[in-house]
């Protein structure tokens, strides 16, 4: 569906090539962790007031954590995408601008090892407290895996 | 005299959770003064476990996510890779997806609301909802063989077409379920007790709502008018005449209203479906093995107790590289640590139930 406004015009009109955009794709923009936050910010501004998900994908050279932003208003949509290095996965935390960030990023930091700065309290969510590993990572090895070997 | 807070765990093991719920309060006498959810019992590792399946064998582990509404999460899951690979649906399909989601909906208000009463004290209130879900899934195990757990959708249409059982027993439905409404509205709604325990109790303001992306019935209870089936129409929901369903002051009863009114809509799209429903087949072209092109879809759909989104990505191989699913509950239930503080104990059980929520899909 088409978006009412012209969000790679106002982004590339406010970050100039701290946004990166895939023609092919116009719902989906690039930017790197230290512009997220005030590039969400901005999209918070603009209408796209609801974080809908946060998610996170191994592509095994590096990380990318994928936010899905809607309108309340209309039916506006656009995907906002970090790549992070693979050694060390850390991005600011959208918790100032949504409360609802809160247990999403927890969940991303338990299951996909993710740091996120600035996070009010990061636990993990799903798994316990001593939990080894973050399951969704592709090197992840269960324990009852590496006994059956 | 000397006074002290203490601790209190509400649950995991506890009937008024809705299952495995852990909630560790602090109360001051009766009074919750601070509030932890523990979630995870019921975590079973849904996205991990379906990175070594292949994409149709993903769809059974949908109707676990909100077993309530297993039909809802089936479409929302084949909905995803049919964008991903830019599969067109029949329509026939299409007219029997929406039909089917409509159902599932109903089917899940009325655990909702049913529990939620019941929660309060009032146990026959249970009884009558659940005379009309026993209903629906009789007619979902007509055409899928399942109760729950239906593995009906398909990517590219549904599993088979309409079994002739079927369509007797929705006309049934359809003739009885009206009468069912106005009774349980005349039991309900002005119920003295039911007001007093639930009026102006776990009010959440339409900021507070947005900002933890509730959605589903807890958001428009707020007063926030977002049904994705409105603001950007999935499937044919384009082609119904019905309206969404809105509250005003976001408090535990008007979660009850809002839902009450969404099953009455519900059962009009449900009217209109069944009637226009065209002929012809239920399932497209689909290549035998599932191999979408590589890249990435999000796609999410209003289920009934919010909104699901499901997020895929594809390495052009068999099985999907990674599937995360954005489940309604869990985001509702981020609110409750903020919302518990100053309520009663006895407030805090008619809030949780006011959420209908699912351990199944908070935990996946």
């Amino acid at each position: 569906m088409k978006n009412e406004k012209n969000y790679p015009e106002l982004l590339t009109g406010r970050f100039g090539d701290k946004t990166v955009f895939n023609p092919e794709k116009p719902n989906e923009v690039y930017t790197d962790g230290d512009n997220l936050i005030s590039v969400l910010e901005f999209l918070k501004n603009e209408g796209l007031n609801f974080l809908a998900d946060i998610s996170s994908v191994d592509y095994k050279e590096y990380f990318e954590v994928v936010y899905q932003l809607f309108s309340f208003d209309n039916s506006d949509h656009l995907t906002i995408k970090v790549k992070l290095d693979h050694n060390n996965p850390q991005v600011p935390s959208a918790t100032a601008l949504w409360e609802t960030a809160n247990w999403l990023e927890r969940e991303v930091y338990d299951l996909m090892g993710i740091t996120f700065i600035n996070h009010p309290n990061l636990e993990r969510i799903l798994t316990w407290e001593g939990f080894e590993g973050h399951p969704l990572r592709k090197d992840f090895v269960s324990k009852k895996q590496s006994s059956r070997k | 005299m000397k006074t002290q807070t203490y601790t209190l765990n509400f649950g995991p093991q506890h009937p008024s959770t809705h299952g495995v719920l852990h909630v560790v309060l602090e109360l001051d006498g009766e009074i919750c003064v601070g509030s932890k959810t523990q979630i995870g019992y019921l975590h079973r590792g849904i996205e991990k476990l379906v990175e070594d399946r292949t994409y149709p064998q993903v769809i059974p582990y949908t109707d676990r996510l909100d077993y309530l509404s297993g039909m809802s999460n089936n479409l929302v899951y084949v909905q995803t890779i049919e964008k991903l690979m830019g599969i067109e649906v029949p329509e026939r399909a299409e007219y029997i997806r929406v039909l089917l989601a409509e159902l599932m909906r109903i089917a899940s208000h009325m655990v909702g609301i049913g529990i939620y009463i019941m929660d309060l004290g009032a146990v026959s209130a249970v009884f009558y909802p659940f005379i009309e879900r026993e209903k629906i899934l009789e007619l979902m195990s007509h055409i899928s063989g399942g109760r729950m757990t239906f593995n009906y959708m398909r990517i590219g249409g549904v599993a088979y077409d309409l079994h002739p059982d079927f369509y007797p027993e929705l006309d049934n439905f359809i003739n009885e379920f009206p009468r069912f409404i106005e009774e349980y509205h005349k039991l309900v709604d002005d119920n003295e007790i039911f007001k007093a325990r639930t009026k102006n109790i776990g009010v959440i303001s339409a900021e507070k709502a947005m900002s933890y992306g509730l959605t589903g019935p807890n958001l428009r209870a707020s007063g926030v008018d977002y049904d994705l089936r409105k603001i950007s129409p999935y499937s044919v929901y384009d082609r119904f005449d019905f309206e969404t369903a809105v509250g005003k002051n976001g408090d535990c009863y008007d979660r009850y209203v809002v839902r009450m009114k969404e099953v009455e809509e519900s059962f009009k799209i449900i009217k209109q479906a069944y009637k226009e429903m065209p002929e012809g087949p239920v399932m497209a072209k689909v290549p035998k093995l599932i191999k979408p092109p590589v890249g990435d879809a999000y796609h999410q759909a209003e289920n009934p107790k919010g909104i699901l989104g499901c997020y895929v990505v594809s390495d052009g191989s068999p099985k999907p590289y990674r599937v995360h699913f954005r489940r309604p509950s869990f985001n509702n239930i981020s609110i409750y640590d903020e919302l518990f503080i100053g309520h009663k104990i006895a407030d805090i059980v008619a809030i949780l139930a006011s959420f209908d929520i699912v351990l199944g899909e908070i935990d996946a």
